[in-house]
C-alpha cells in the first residue's frame, strides 16, 4: 500500500468541519500505517487560522490559499486540487452538498476512480480497495470493489466513522504558487438562509416528525392534532417538503434543520441518513412505521409495526383523555 | 432551448420492499415493480417547463436494456419531445464514468445547450452529472433547486445547501445539472398519455453508431464494481412494542412521560 492519502478539510467561519477528525480514523482503515495528509483550499486570515487547528492531528497540512477561493466554489476548487495532487493519491472528501459537487468531475480530471458515499472501509488488497456502501436508501448494502492504480476519490458519508485524535506535531506546506490563476464558467453569487415562518424546530424539546407515510396533504392534521395534544411541534422528512406538504422549514436533515428534542416521534418516516444526520442529541426516539423492516427500526429505542394513519388518531384521542384530566380526579 | 434529461428506470422503492436474493449477489428482482427515478421525473417537468417558456425541445436519453424503454415512454407522455436508449451487451457492468462515456459520446454528436439529470438514482451515487459535465468541459451544478434564464448565454441557478440554505450561482451555457427533488411538481401522467406514444418509434444506438470504444465501458472499463449486496448485522435496534394498539398506546404514553414528551 504506497498511494499517499490525502484528506480534504472543509471549513467556515475559520473552524475545520467534523469530517477532519473522521478521515483520520478511515484513513487507518485503508492503511493501518497511513499518515494522512490535510489539504485546506481557501483564503486570507480563516485559511490561516484552519490550519493551524489542524497541527495536532496532521503531520503535514497543504495550505491552498488564492482570492478565487475565499467560498468554495466547486469547480475552482477542483481546478486547485488538479495542480497540487500527486497523481495516484487516495483524497477522502465529506460526501455532503461540497463532496457532492466537486469529486465526479475531480474524478475525470485526475482520471482516478469515483466511489460515493462511502460508509465503510474493508481495507485493501494489493491495488484494490473494498469499501461498503448502501443502496435503496439504506435498506441493503454492497461491497463494492475499487481499483486504485490511478489513485481513487472517495466521497466519505458524514458521521459514518469515529471522530479519532492524533497527537502530532504537524507543519503547514504552502502550496499556493502552484495553483496559478482559477477562472470558473459557474460563479458564485450569494447564499439566501431559509425563512423558518417563526417556528423554529431546532430549539423544540418534543417534536411529532411525519414522512411519506402521511400519505397525502389532508393527513397532516392527524400529526397536527396529536403535536397539539402532546404540546409538541409538527417536523417532517423531506418527501413531505418536495409534494409541498409542508414549508421547508419544517424538515429535519443534512438538507433541512439540524434538531436536539428531547423526544422525537418519527412517524412513516423510513429512516434514511440523510434524515437522520438532521437529529443530534440522542433523544428518546420512536418509531411507528407499516413496515417492520424499515432502517427506522434499527436506530430508534422504541418501535411500533402499526399503520399512522389508524395509529396516531387514537394515540391522540388516549392522550387527551388521560393526561388532560387532572391527576387523582 | 435544446434540453437533454438523463434517465434511470429503478426498482420503486416506495412500491416494494428490497431484499436480497438467494445467493446474495443481488437484490431480489422477481416481481419488483421498476419505475422511473423520482428525481427524474423532476428534471423532466423543468425541461419542459422552461422550454414552454424559452422555445426548444425536449430529448430524454437512458442507458439501459429494451426493458427500460417503458420510462423513455413515461417521459414521452408528460411531454418530451423525443427519446433515444443507448443500450449494447457491451454497456452492461458499466460504472458511473462508464455511463458519463456513453452519454458523452451521444452528446458530442448532437446539440444539446443543457443538460438535466435527478440528483441521484437508488445506489444513492449522484455521480454520472458531475462525470458526463467534466467529460465534455462543461460547468457543472448539483442538488439544483431552482433555475432562471437570464439569456442565451447563462443561467441563473440555485442549490440546496446545509440547514436548506440556497447557494445562487451564475452559469454558462452549455453546462450539465442535477436537479434536487421538490424544484417543482411533476405533472401527472395518465393512462391515456401513455397509450398516446405506446407506438411511437424509439432509436436505439449502440458503440458503433456513438463511435465509443467498448474498451473504455462496461465491465471491461469499470474501475469501480459492486461485489454483491449484503444486510448488515441489525444493531441493538428498537424495541419492538407488541400486543393490541390499546395496551401499546397506554405502555407509550407511559414511556413518553418518563421521558418529558408529555406532562
Amino acid at each position: 500500500m504506497t498511494a499517499r492519502i490525502f484528506a480534504y478539510i472543509e471549513h467556515k467561519d475559520s473552524l475545520a468541519d467534523d469530517s477532519a477528525a473522521e478521515f483520520l480514523s478511515a484513513a487507518k482503515k485503508i492503511d493501518v500505517a497511513a499518515s494522512p495528509t490535510a489539504v485546506v483550499a481557501g483564503s486570507g486570515a480563516g485559511l490561516d487560522a484552519v490550519c493551524t487547528s489542524l497541527l495536532g492531528s496532521y503531520a503535514e497540512v497543504w495550505k491552498v490559499g488564492n482570492e478565487a477561493l475565499a467560498y468554495p466554489n466547486a469547480e475552482l476548487v477542483r481546478q486547485a486540487l488538479v495542480a497540487i495532487l500527486p497523481g495516484g493519491s487516495i483524497l477522502l472528501v465529506p460526501h455532503d452538498h461540497f463532496g457532492i459537487d466537486l469529486s465526479p468531475g475531480l474524478s475525470i480530471k485526475t482520471n482516478s476512480a469515483f466511489v460515493p458515499d462511502v460508509v465503510g472501509i474493508d481495507g485493501a488488497e494489493g491495488s484494490y480497495l473494498k469499501l461498503v456502501r448502501q443502496e435503496f436508501g439504506g435498506q441493503v448494502s454492497a461491497h463494492v470493489r475499487c481499483d486504485i492504480s490511478y489513485g481513487a476519490i472517495l466521497n466519505i458519508r458524514p458521521g459514518a466513522f469515529k471522530a479519532q485524535e492524533a497527537a502530532v506535531s504537524g507543519s503547514i506546506v504552502d502550496k499556493s504558487p502552484l495553483v496559478g490563476t482559477l477562472t470558473a464558467k459557474r460563479r458564485f453569487l450569494e447564499k439566501i438562509a431559509v425563512d423558518g415562518g417563526g417556528i423554529d424546530i431546532s430549539k423544540e424539546p418534543v417534536l411529532v416528525s411525519i414522512g411519506r407515510g402521511i400519505q397525502e396533504k389532508d393527513n397532516v392534521g392527524i400529526a397536527q392534532e396529536l403535536a397539539d395534544a402532546m404540546g409538541a411541534v409538527v417536523s417532517c422528512s423531506r418527501p413531505v417538503v418536495d409534494a409541498k406538504w409542508l414549508e421547508k422549514s419544517r424538515q429535519v436533515g443534512s438538507s433541512g434543520k439540524i434538531v436536539k428534542p428531547k423526544v422525537y416521534l418519527a412517524c412513516g418516516i423510513s429512516g434514511s441518513f440523510q434524515h437522520l444526520a438532521g437529529i443530534k442529541g440522542n433523544p428518546f426516539l420512536v418509531a411507528i412505521n407499516k413496515n417492520p423492516k424499515a432502517p427506522i427500526f434499527q436506530v430508534a429505542d422504541i418501535g411500533i409495526v402499526d399503520d399512522i394513519l389508524e395509529f396516531l388518531p387514537e394515540l391522540t384521542n388516549q392522550i387527551r383523555e388521560t393526561c388532560c384530566v387532572p391527576s387523582g380526579k | 432551448m435544446e434540453i437533454l434529461v438523463c434517465a434511470k428506470r429503478v426498482p420503486d422503492t416506495s412500491e416494494n420492499e428490497i431484499e436480497l436474493n438467494a445467493s446474495g449477489n443481488d437484490i431480489e428482482r422477481d416481481d419488483v415493480v421498476y419505475s422511473v427515478n423520482e428525481a427524474d421525473n423532476y428534471a423532466v417537468e423543468e425541461a419542459l417547463q422552461i422550454v414552454a417558456r424559452e422555445g426548444g425541445h425536449v430529448t430524454v436519453v437512458t442507458v439501459g436494456s429494451e426493458e427500460d424503454e417503458e420510462v423513455l415512454r413515461r417521459e414521452m407522455a408528460m411531454g418530451a419531445n423525443q427519446a433515444v436508449l443507448l443500450s449494447d451487451e457491451a454497456f452492461t457492468g458499466s460504472d458511473g464514468k462508464g455511463i458519463a462515456t456513453i452519454l458523452k459520446a451521444y452528446v458530442t454528436k448532437n446539440h444539446f445547450d443543457l443538460i438535466l439529470t435527478g440528483v441521484q438514482a437508488e445506489d444513492g451515487a449522484a455521480q454520472v452529472g458531475g462525470m458526463l459535465a467534466a467529460l465534455l468541459d462543461y460547468p457543472y451544478a448539483s442538488l439544483v433547486n431552482s433555475i432562471e434564464v437570464v439569456d442565451a448565454k447563462k443561467l441563473k441557478v440555485s442549490r440546496e445547501i446545509e440547514g436548506g440554505s440556497k447557494e445562487v450561482n451564475e452559469i454558462d451555457l452549455p453546462c450539465v445539472l442535477s436537479i434536487q427533488t421538490g424544484i417543482n411538481e411533476p405533472r401527472y401522467v395518465g393512462m391515456r398519455g401513455i397509450r398516446q406514444v405506446a407506438s411511437v418509434e424509439i432509436p436505439t444506438l449502440g458503440p458503433a453508431e456513438l463511435g465509443v470504444d467498448a474498451g473504455t465501458v462496461g465491465e471491461a472499463g469499470a474501475k469501480v464494481k459492486r461485489v454483491d449486496y449484503f444486510v448488515p448485522e441489525a444493531g441493538k435496534g428498537a424495541e419492538i412494542l407488541q400486543g393490541k394498539r390499546e395496551e401499546i398506546i397506554a405502555k407509550l404514553i407511559e414511556l413518553m412521560k418518563a421521558k418529558g414528551g408529555l406532562k
